[in-house]
């Protein structure tokens, strides 16, 4: 009885599995094909594997600048959110009073404004400042992106006994040396979960970028996409190229770190 | 470490600073804004409530947030449901279980903004193409109209997060007692008892927290929207979001666009605390 209903399950996963990739798949497929090849038919495979469209894709996207475009945005905002993240909520967590609870609390409380509330006066006065492009942005993402990381940090941190850190004062290290050579060691596993989560929404971030980026040559994937998409619209060949190109570095992360990820995604979802 | 101390200042400065310039200035200043005339250029003068009198009669406006009402609601009801059998079918004694979590969750990797391109090609000339064959014509003309738009935000949603909230209630999921499982399987409960009165109690706290993610991040939907419908068939399919910022944007009515985003911004913190609210009193009572 138990092996049926088993076996049952799996057949059925397994083809939920399928419909879930088919998106992709019809995607990875068709971008192979010529214009022509589309309109007679999407869901063969082509004739012939020819790589002409991502050829034209690569150059129109100019991939290795928007790529490190990306990389650089991404990777210097979410350093910097883990540095003065978790410093922010080392200092609430370790000085209990009304003016830390109040801080916190402020930290939180940011988390519910929408993204749409602050845009229009935020855009303006650093437009007026001479602050936008990718400076501006990564500092954007640091104000943005702290809530979240410190709510995580503090909640860790809250686990890590103060008389540690009595202990290595004793010892002669200063705040500084004990923070960095005792406690964030140890906050390694919510580190991962904070690196992951702004991985992920600072890669994906499209209307950020497309209000404080106006340099060309600047553009992330995501805001190059959308110029690229808006130009080739029903030339399906060509769009089905670029996006796959665009969404190529994402599985190669996902390959190697499938299990962080996941794990990540969902503690920092439940905390 | 003191608050009084020099130190702990220091650690707080460069988020205090960030977040004072990115998120709490721009906040106050969106809210005084709301009350002008301002247009980007001119600061304008003060006009009391008159931008939100005027939202409250603006149809564009309202159509938009009932748009996004009625997607949230029954996106978060199907994202729920598809996300928790999901999670009860890689949780289950099957061999390919963990290839199986790492398909479903794929699609939330990768933006919305590119996914709904992707959806865009699957709609439009895929569903077309399959209706030709079949002879469905109910498959043509995907996007096209409101209806069809609707449902295909629906869909690349529930497509999207259906992993994401799995993952959720794995975690909950697993961590429900085996032996009390087994007991109840001994003792004859159904499948469906077993999950009507052990694993549903148990699983509730997960409620609470995928109800909360899928609630807001459809009710704040942009990328998905501006990539699968732009909005179209004439702004039928156009979310609060998108709304606000073609008001600000494309018809410079900063103002009144940064008025609509107060309202957003109260819309938005009341189903947070409603939800959090709710579902802790509905936990202590289980």
């Amino acid at each position: 009885m138990r092996n049926k209903r088993n076996w049952k399950l799996e057949i059925l996963g397994i083809l939920l599995g399928i419909l879930w990739l088919l998106p992709f798949y019809l995607m990875f497929v068709n971008s192979f094909k010529t214009k022509k090849e589309i309109f007679m038919d999407v869901t063969s495979p082509p004739e012939q594997w020819s790589f002409d469209n991502y050829i034209t894709a690569f150059e129109e996207l100019d991939f290795l600048q928007t790529l490190f475009n990306s990389l650089l945005i991404t990777i210097s905002s979410v350093v910097l959110i883990i540095i003065f993240s978790a410093m922010a909520a080392y200092a609430l967590s370790r000085a209990k009073s009304r003016i830390s609870t109040v801080l916190f609390f402020i930290f939180v409380a940011a988390m519910l404004i929408p993204f749409q509330s602050v845009m229009i006066p935020l855009v303006t006065v650093f437009g007026q400042f001479e602050m936008l492009n990718r400076g501006g942005l990564i500092f954007m993402y640091i104000g943005f992106g702290a809530s979240l990381s410190i709510f995580l940090y503090h909640g860790a941190l809250n686990n890590i006994p103060k008389s540690l850190d009595e202990a290595a004062r004793i010892d002669g290290a200063n705040r500084w040396q004990v923070f960095w050579h005792i406690i964030f060691p140890m906050l390694k596993p919510i580190t991962v979960t904070v690196a992951i989560l702004n991985i992920i929404w600072i890669w994906n971030d499209y209307l950020l970028p497309s209000l404080v980026i106006n340099k060309t040559g600047s553009e992330t994937i995501p805001l190059k996409m959308f110029f690229f998409f808006g130009e080739y619209t029903k030339q399906w060949h060509l769009a089905l190229a670029g996006l796959t190109l665009a969404i190529l570095p994402v599985i190669i992360f996902y390959f190697f770190a499938q299990r962080s990820i996941i794990k990540g995604v969902s503690d920092g979802a439940i905390k | 470490m003191r608050t009084k101390d020099f130190a702990y200042w220091l650690f707080l400065a460069p988020v205090l600073i960030a977040l004072t310039l990115v998120v709490v200035v721009p906040m106050l200043l969106g809210v005084y804004y709301s009350f002008t005339s301002w247009n980007g250029i001119n600061t304008g003068e003060f006009v009391g409530f008159q931008n939100y009198i005027d939202l409250f009669k603006d149809e564009r406006f309202l159509d938009s947030l009932w748009f996004t009402t009625k997607f949230s609601v029954i996106s978060v009801i199907l994202i729920n449901f598809i996300g928790l059998s999901l999670a009860l079918i890689v949780t289950s004694r099957i061999k390919s279980s963990s290839l199986l979590r790492t398909t479903f969750f794929m699609p939330n990797l990768i933006g919305g903004l590119i996914l709904g391109f992707i959806w865009q090609f699957i709609f439009i000339k895929v569903f077309a193409s399959v209706g030709e064959m079949v002879g469905m014509e109910s498959l043509q003309g995907w996007l096209s109209t409101t209806e069809t738009g609707f449902w295909g935000l629906v869909i690349l949603m529930s497509w999207q997060m259906a992993g994401y909230i799995m993952v959720i209630y794995i975690a909950y999921l697993q961590g429900l007692p085996k032996e009390l499982l087994e007991a109840s399987e001994i003792d004859g409960a159904s499948s469906f008892q077993r999950f009507r009165y052990i694993v549903f109690p148990l699983v509730a706290p997960a409620f609470t927290v995928s109800m909360f993610l899928t609630l807001s991040n459809t009710f704040k939907l942009y990328d998905q929207n501006l990539s699968l419908t732009g909005g179209g068939p004439y702004n039928s399919t156009e979310m609060v979001a998108m709304e606000i910022f073609k008001t600000a944007f494309m018809q410079n009515a900063f103002a009144y666009a940064q008025a609509k985003a107060v309202i957003f911004f109260v819309i938005v913190a009341i189903i947070a605390l409603l939800q959090v609210y709710w579902n802790k009193r509905r936990e202590v009572e289980m």
